[in-house]
């Protein structure tokens, strides 16, 4: 909660250090200001937050990085499945379905069953954990 | 507060999470190291508040207090018979407390050898006469309430074995055995690292430990004996592959079935035996972790990926994307279909 002070005077002159004490509700007051700042919106695709949150946790945790690399995901980037960076301008899912939020969750889950002989196996996922990573999946423009 | 903050979910979580492993004991041993951690930094905080305090009265206190402050009794008391007094008490509570870390081993203690290696973690079971019964890989299993020693061991440079919530680190040393006594007082999961630098991938160079209720792990104890069993002793007959996901179609899980025997023939093939063993197969290599029970394990690549078909598959093809400079290569010869297949028949050996 320090505010910044001039320490040392610019006409040369030495003087002791000040240090102004900046009430502590500016410092709340501008706090608020920035998180009112909203993130501006997506192009394309608006799913809720919340569930892009949970899709990025279901990714985190089932570890798709293994295979594939994915914005938000530092480690693991797997190269032997393709990036999805910018996914939501693909238009086939793995050059064989529409790219729709349904396919994508059914197809994160069991992708053989979506399209046969597909070469990415079935994941442990619940429904709700497919339809969470599909929306995050979404959120991701090529500007990601 | 504190949840909102540091709980799961919170905004500290990615840092560390609240509490933190070293702060959150589960067994004895942590349990009084932590307590003399708490007791050391609460009279920090007290001597810290002291000084702080005296500084203050030195500076704007009424003249008086300043000239007691400056005497030399005050040198006398607090300079001297104060931490003479406070350190010594400190010293022999700390070390009556921890005096149970360093008591002698029994041998009676049930004897698990773990031998760090570039960059995973070899757990071999022993039996009393000292023989390996079970071998097994970055997975510890304890049971709960009984202390249990760990030979510790290395093979090639110092690594460091440590499970925060159970107990300090311990290093493991070339050409020499160190024990170490643990013990988990509550059942459950707890992460374990390698704690000393030990090159290239260090950092993902991690480990499981599972704590059972008692039952439950002699249980688990006969169904890992009577797999490791020498190669004499016959297969198991072949299980039917458990259906991953409901809803998924009859044919599939006959496709399924064979593609884990193409995947034996395959792993066999591909030479995948030469690091790796499987109890029952003609898979007998040693330089990397046995995949006697690799169904079973909760992670891959040494703690630090779930253990499911697709990673599997993706360690199998690509581990060096995953885990740059570990010693197994990307077998990104193999086509997605044979590294299914593999991972079919891998996810079996359980």
């Amino acid at each position: 909660m320090w505010g910044a002070a001039p320490g040392w005077e610019a006409n040369g002159e030495r003087r002791w250090p000040t240090v102004r004490i900046i009430a502590p509700p500016a410092i709340l007051a501008a706090a608020a200001l920035l998180s009112a700042c909203k993130p501006p919106p997506e192009p394309r695709y608006e799913p809720e937050s919340a569930l892009r949150q949970r899709g990025l946790a279901a990714i985190e945790h089932a570890g798709c990085g293994a295979c594939h690399d994915i914005p938000g995901i530092d480690w693991p980037r797997g190269r032997l499945g393709p990036s999805l960076r910018g996914f939501t301008d693909i238009g086939l899912i793995a050059g064989a379905v529409p790219n729709t939020a349904d396919n994508l969750a059914a197809f994160v889950r069991n992708a053989p069953a979506v399209k046969p002989g597909s070469t990415m196996p079935p994941i442990p996922l619940s429904e709700e954990e497919a339809r969470a990573i599909a929306a995050y999946l979404h959120g991701l423009n090529s500007d990601a | 507060m504190l949840e909102e903050l540091f709980g799961t979910g919170g905004v500290l979580e990615p840092i560390w999470g609240w509490p933190p492993p070293v702060l959150d004991p589960a067994g004895p041993y942590a349990e009084r190291v932590t307590t003399l951690a708490w007791v050391l930094f609460g009279m920090g905080v007290i001597v810290t508040a002291i000084i702080v305090a005296a500084l203050y009265v030195a500076l704007k206190g009424p003249m008086e207090w300043r000239q007691k402050l400056g005497g030399e009794r005050a040198v006398w008391i607090g300079g001297i018979a104060f931490p003479a007094v406070v350190l010594t008490a400190l010293l022999i509570w700390g070390l009556t407390l921890t005096a149970s870390l360093s008591s002698s081993i029994t041998g009676t203690e049930p004897r698990i050898r773990v031998t760090g290696e570039m960059w995973w973690f070899r757990v071999q079971y022993l039996d009393p006469d000292g023989e390996v019964v079970i071998e097994d890989a970055n997975e510890l299993h304890l049971p709960v309430g009984q202390p249990v020693v760990l030979e510790l061991r290395s093979a090639d440079v110092i690594h460091s074995f440590w499970v925060p919530h159970l107990s300090g680190k311990k290093d493991m040393i070339p050409g020499r055995t160190l024990l170490l006594r643990v013990e988990a007082s509550e059942a459950g999961r707890y992460g374990g690292v390698c704690a000393e630098y030990c090159g290239g991938p260090h950092a993902l160079m991690g480990f499981v430990t599972v704590a059972h209720h008692p039952d439950e792990y002699r249980q688990w104890y006969a169904s890992r004996i009577a797999r490791s069993a020498p190669p004499t002793a016959p297969l198991p007959a072949p299980q039917p592959v458990e259906t991953p996901l409901p809803g998924l179609a009859p044919q599939r899980e006959l496709a399924l079935a064979s593609d884990a025997a193409q995947g034996r023939q395959l792993f066999m093939e591909s030479g995948c035996g030469a690091c790796h063993r499987v109890a029952g197969t003609e898979a007998n290599g040693l330089a990397g972790p046995d995949l006697t029970h690799v169904g079973s394990r909760l992670t891959l690549g040494a703690g630090i990926l779930p253990n499911h078909r697709g990673t599997l598959v993706g360690w199998i093809g690509d581990s060096q994307s995953i885990k740059p400079g570990n010693r197994m290569p990307s077998y990104d010869r193999l086509s997605a279909g044979q590294l299914n297949a593999i991972a079919a028949w891998l996810e079996q050996q359980r």
